[in-house]
């Protein structure tokens, strides 16, 4: 015996090749599993509870695996729906499973799994000294966790497999660990664990393990022994070393993958091609530990405007540096002056774009910029503040001269006004764990139905 | 001196989660893996990147000819004094990192 999960793509939003999926589809496996979400774009996600990528991308993929679920008569499972996973946006994907039932024609049993955490349920647990901190931390406090927009547990697979032992069709998970929706079925059928982990681990980023890695879809097969990998894109393999280097992928030790109630090890793993496409792998190990569950937090860290201009004029692009400097310690005092705001209340930073702007202090290359773009970021405590402070530093940004005796320059803005809204601006507040008395102690289930009869 | 990017197959960096970032040299041989593991101290590293090298993780991979390096974030993914979302530019740094003879 053996469990065949098929993986479109590794996220669902960013597309996949629909005839891979034909063939992934034909190959019968026995389950579909897709992520949803990641931390990848930022702390904007978690914190408003919204999804990073467009409605219309993520209905239009999901019409295309839920026919691929109808066609091939197994489960089809989302986790971390809508990005981030909260109970927000699990209800959103939800909302887009029901409108695309009654459109294709299915009537489908859904459950959904939210991963959503009251701050009151984390706090009881840090009192109860059943929260650790990981490595590094940020400090934490009752009041913090009440103050934080959005707490998520990453759910593991013994979560995903009590969705689906309710006989639901399509599972839509709220955050869980981007291995734990590939590796629940295995595991729950007895394949050997630590394939079934290091497995999930090779297929969470879909074609990320083969040569090809925009391809999209792979089938995993795993078995009591190991586990197989193998590509549906034309002209895409895996080979052992696409495979085993996948492990090096977003994780700090290339070995070790912690997952909630254990970890796997992979260093005595070993990769073998079975053919040119596919790769075998076993000596893969599963170490039980103490459940526990990662945490995800995002706490609001105030309201942003930004403004743009661009210098061109080689005397100012010479001495730009200095120009902030002093364009920067004039404005505070204006901001004092007229606002009656002091520095503490804000702050402003100038991000010279052509000069330092994506490494900062870590920069060891200087150049000679034909222009260099000037990225001012004031955050304030509310959006009002911020864009007043937009408005009080934008004819300066504009004009403000490097000497006294000289004609005021003016640079160049792109667009009217220069200063942009963007609204509240969110910080991850949390990398701590929570143990668990059993899997579903802090996570809730709830099963429908949609669609025609 | 030779830069380290130009010996090498491929210098990448990336987020591993929201608080640290990790940095894969793929060297693309045993023997450019040999030389280049003994050259690239992890504490010249650590300076290129301001890191304490106390906190810096460094696995010789020979079964990848692989050399990685993975280090808590100094500013968190993000956070408002963050200038790269993705952590995905660092890895020029090293690139650019002279190494060699």
């Amino acid at each position: 015996m053996s469990t065949r999960v098929l993986v479109p793509t590794g996220a669902l939003g960013i597309t996949f090749d629909r005839g891979a999926l034909a063939r992934g589809v034909a190959a019968r496996p026995d389950i579909i599993a897709v992520d949803g979400g990641s931390t990848d774009s930022g702390p904007f996600s978690l914190g408003s509870g919204t999804s990073k990528y467009s409605r219309a991308a993520t209905k239009s993929e999901w019409r295309d695996l839920m026919r691929a679920r109808g066609e091939a008569g197994v489960p089809l499972v989302i986790g971390s729906s809508g990005t981030c996973g909260t109970d927000a946006t699990v209800d959103w994907m939800f909302e887009i499973t029901r409108e695309l039932a009654a459109e294709l024609g299915q009537r489908l049993k859904v459950a959904r799994l939210y991963s959503s955490q009251p701050a009151a349920r984390v706090a009881k647990a840090l009192a109860d000294g059943r929260i650790t901190p990981l490595s590094p931390a940020p400090e934490i406090s009752p009041e913090a966790l009440g103050a934080m927009s959005n707490i998520v547990a990453l759910a593991g697979a013994e979560q995903v497999q009590a969705a689906l032992a309710t006989g639901a069709e399509i599972v839509i998970a709220g955050r869980t660990t981007d291995t734990a929706i590939i590796s629940a079925l295995p595991l729950a059928r007895g394949e050997h664990p630590g394939a079934a982990w290091h497995g999930a681990k090779v297929g969470e980023c879909g074609a990320l393990c083969t040569t090809n890695p925009t391809g999209g879809v792979i089938l995993l097969e795993f078995d009591r022994q190991g586990f197989t990998v193998e590509p549906l894109v034309e002209n895409t393999c895996c080979t052992p070393h696409s495979v085993s280097a996948h492990m090096l992928y977003e994780n700090s030790d290339p070995f070790i993958l912690y997952e909630p109630g254990g970890h796997l090890d992979v260093t005595c793993a070993r990769y073998q091609a079975l053919d040119a496409r596919r790769v075998r792998v076993t000596g893969s190990k599963w170490v039980p530990d103490r459940y526990t569950v990662k945490l995800e937090g995002a706490i609001l860290a105030g309201y942003q405007t930004s403004i743009l201009a661009v210098l061109r004029d080689p005397h100012y692009v010479a001495h730009v540096q200095k120009w902030a400097d002093e364009l920067h310690a004039y404005l505070a005092y204006q901001i004092v002056q007229r606002m009656g705001l002091h520095a503490e209340l804000y702050s402003l930073e100038f991000r010279l774009i052509g000069i330092n702007a994506a490494l900062g202090a870590m920069e060891n290359r200087r150049g000679e910029p034909v222009e260099v773009g000037i990225l001012g970021l004031i955050t304030a405590q509310t959006a009002e503040t911020a864009e007043e402070i937009g408005k009080l530093i934008n004819p300066y940004v504009l004009h403000y001269p490097l000497t006294k005796d000289e004609e005021l320059p003016t640079f160049a803005f792109p667009y009217s006004p220069a200063q942009s809204e963007r609204g509240p601006v969110y910080e991850f507040a949390l990398n701590h764990v929570m143990e668990l008395d059993h899997p579903m102690q802090a996570f809730r289930l709830d099963l429908s139905e949609v669609g025609h009869a | 001196m030779p830069r380290l990017g130009d010996r090498v197959l491929k210098v990448r960096s990336k987020n591993a989660g929201p608080f640290w970032i990790t940095v894969d040299v793929f060297c693309g041989s045993t023997e450019v893996f040999e030389q280049v593991r003994h050259e690239l101290r992890t504490e010249a590293v650590a300076v290129l990147f301001q890191q304490p090298s106390q906190l810096m993780k460094r696995f010789d991979i020979g079964d990848l000819n692989v050399i990685k390096f993975s280090f808590p974030r100094p500013v968190v993914q993000g956070a408002r004094t963050d200038r790269d979302m993705h952590g995905a530019q660092w890895a020029v740094l090293l690139a650019e990192f002279p190494v060699g003879h």
